[in-house]
């Protein structure tokens, strides 16, 4: 499968070279020519330089035959313009776009599109090896509406979970 | 109506005051600090600090009853997602964004928000118009911009000139709409002849501005 990701900080590099371990082409896009640098030296895929909200670099690297997108720019708001561009306009079947901001993550999955946040994930985990519980489901870390005391809530701070 | 503009560049400061002299109701939201006080020293608690992006400023601000918000960020990702969380989120009724690459106006529609200004695009067609369709006026794209709202001046060597409408074959789907004479506006109708000065307000596809301008200005090279 040929699989296109947008940013190439440590979560894009590393998730490229994965791949790429895994046997799929893989094309990365970043704006900054600097970035490359933290792919590996053996990477094969291909480097796109360009901004990932225009639909030339993206066919550039090759979104038409996508099977997968991923947006991980440290721009929530670039990753979302991005995935909403790669699955309404090339129809990419796989999509994910990494955001920050729990609550926005939130809002974009009610709205189709598959989100990663990197806070709830982040901060649930080291939660629950704090308080020497058993790591979840990921779904259970992502979801924000229904734990009503749950880490979204309260602008970034870690509340009690309150057991 | 209880407006809520995002971003308080040159573009949001003047709009708030423009609608605040309006006698509107204005929140403004600016997430720079320091461009923050320079806008509360000049709206008070209309402005807001905040990130328009995120759910809590929005709510806050009161988008679940605005009746209008209008994105004008530097940034047009950062006003995709205000005008998508407003619509979708809070149900505004009205979203209105600011685009700044021009390419992205397509993509907007495409992500569902269909109102988007661009001065980008607005001083390029103003230059476009000068250059080639000097006597029709663009005045706003209708239908996602199939159809066009076009102004018409009519000089003395017009073809139209001394003719009647009915007189004259008009493009398929050109519909004159509006005759200015002097003072006075009225609704255009079969019989009217035409005048030099008058000017016409058309409802045009996009595809027909020039065999529209034929039809009524001739093939003359215009000049202006």
């Amino acid at each position: 499968m040929h699989i296109v990701v947008l940013g190439c900080g440590r979560v894009g590099a590393t998730l490229a070279m994965a791949l790429e371990a895994e046997g799929h082409s893989v094309a990365v896009i970043d704006r900054n020519r600097e970035a490359f640098r933290r792919l590996s030296r053996g990477f094969k895929g291909k480097t796109v330089l360009g901004i990932g909200i225009d639909e030339d670099v993206l066919r550039k690297a090759g979104i038409e035959r996508a099977g997968g997108f991923a947006a991980t720019t440290n721009g929530d708001n670039t990753n979302i313009m991005s995935a909403q561009i790669v699955k309404v306009r090339f129809r990419v079947p796989r999509v994910i776009a990494r955001i920050y901001d729990p609550l926005r993550a939130e809002a974009y999955r009610e709205l189709g599109i598959d989100t990663i946040s990197p806070t709830l994930l982040g901060a649930g985990m080291c939660r629950d090896y704090l308080l020497g519980k058993p790591y979840r489901h990921v779904d259970e870390y992502l979801a924000v509406r229904d734990a009503p005391n749950s880490l979204a809530r309260g602008s970034g701070a870690v509340p009690e979970r309150g057991r | 109506m209880y407006v809520i503009v995002a971003g308080g560049g040159k573009v949001g400061y003047y709009l708030t005051k423009a609608l605040c002299a309006d006698g509107q109701e204005v929140t403004l939201i600016e997430k720079a600090r320091q461009r923050y006080d320079l806008l509360q020293e000049a709206f008070g608690e209309s402005a807001v600090l905040g990130d328009a992006c995120e759910v809590t400023t929005l709510e806050q601000a009161g988008a679940g009853r605005a009746e209008l918000v209008a994105a004008v960020t530097g940034d047009d990702e950062d006003n995709l997602v205000i005008c998508q969380m407003a619509k979708r989120k809070f149900k505004v009724p009205r979203v209105i964004a600011r685009i700044n690459n021009p390419k992205n106006e397509v993509t907007f529609q495409l992500l569902g928000i269909d109102e988007t200004v661009s001065s980008t695009k607005l001083i390029y067609s103003l230059i476009e118009q000068e250059v080639e369709v000097a006597d029709v006026i663009p005045l706003t794209a209708l239908r996602r911009g199939n159809l066009e709202l076009v102004e018409v001046a009519l000089t003395g060597d017009s073809p139209a000139v001394g003719r009647m409408l009915r007189d004259i074959a008009l493009p398929p789907n050109c519909t004159l709409a509006i005759l200015v004479r002097g003072e006075t506006a009225s609704i255009v109708t079969s019989d009217l002849r035409f005048e030099p000065g008058d000017i016409l307000v058309a409802i045009v596809p996009s595809a027909a501005v020039s065999s529209f301008r034929e039809a009524l200005l001739g093939r003359g090279v215009p000049t202006r």
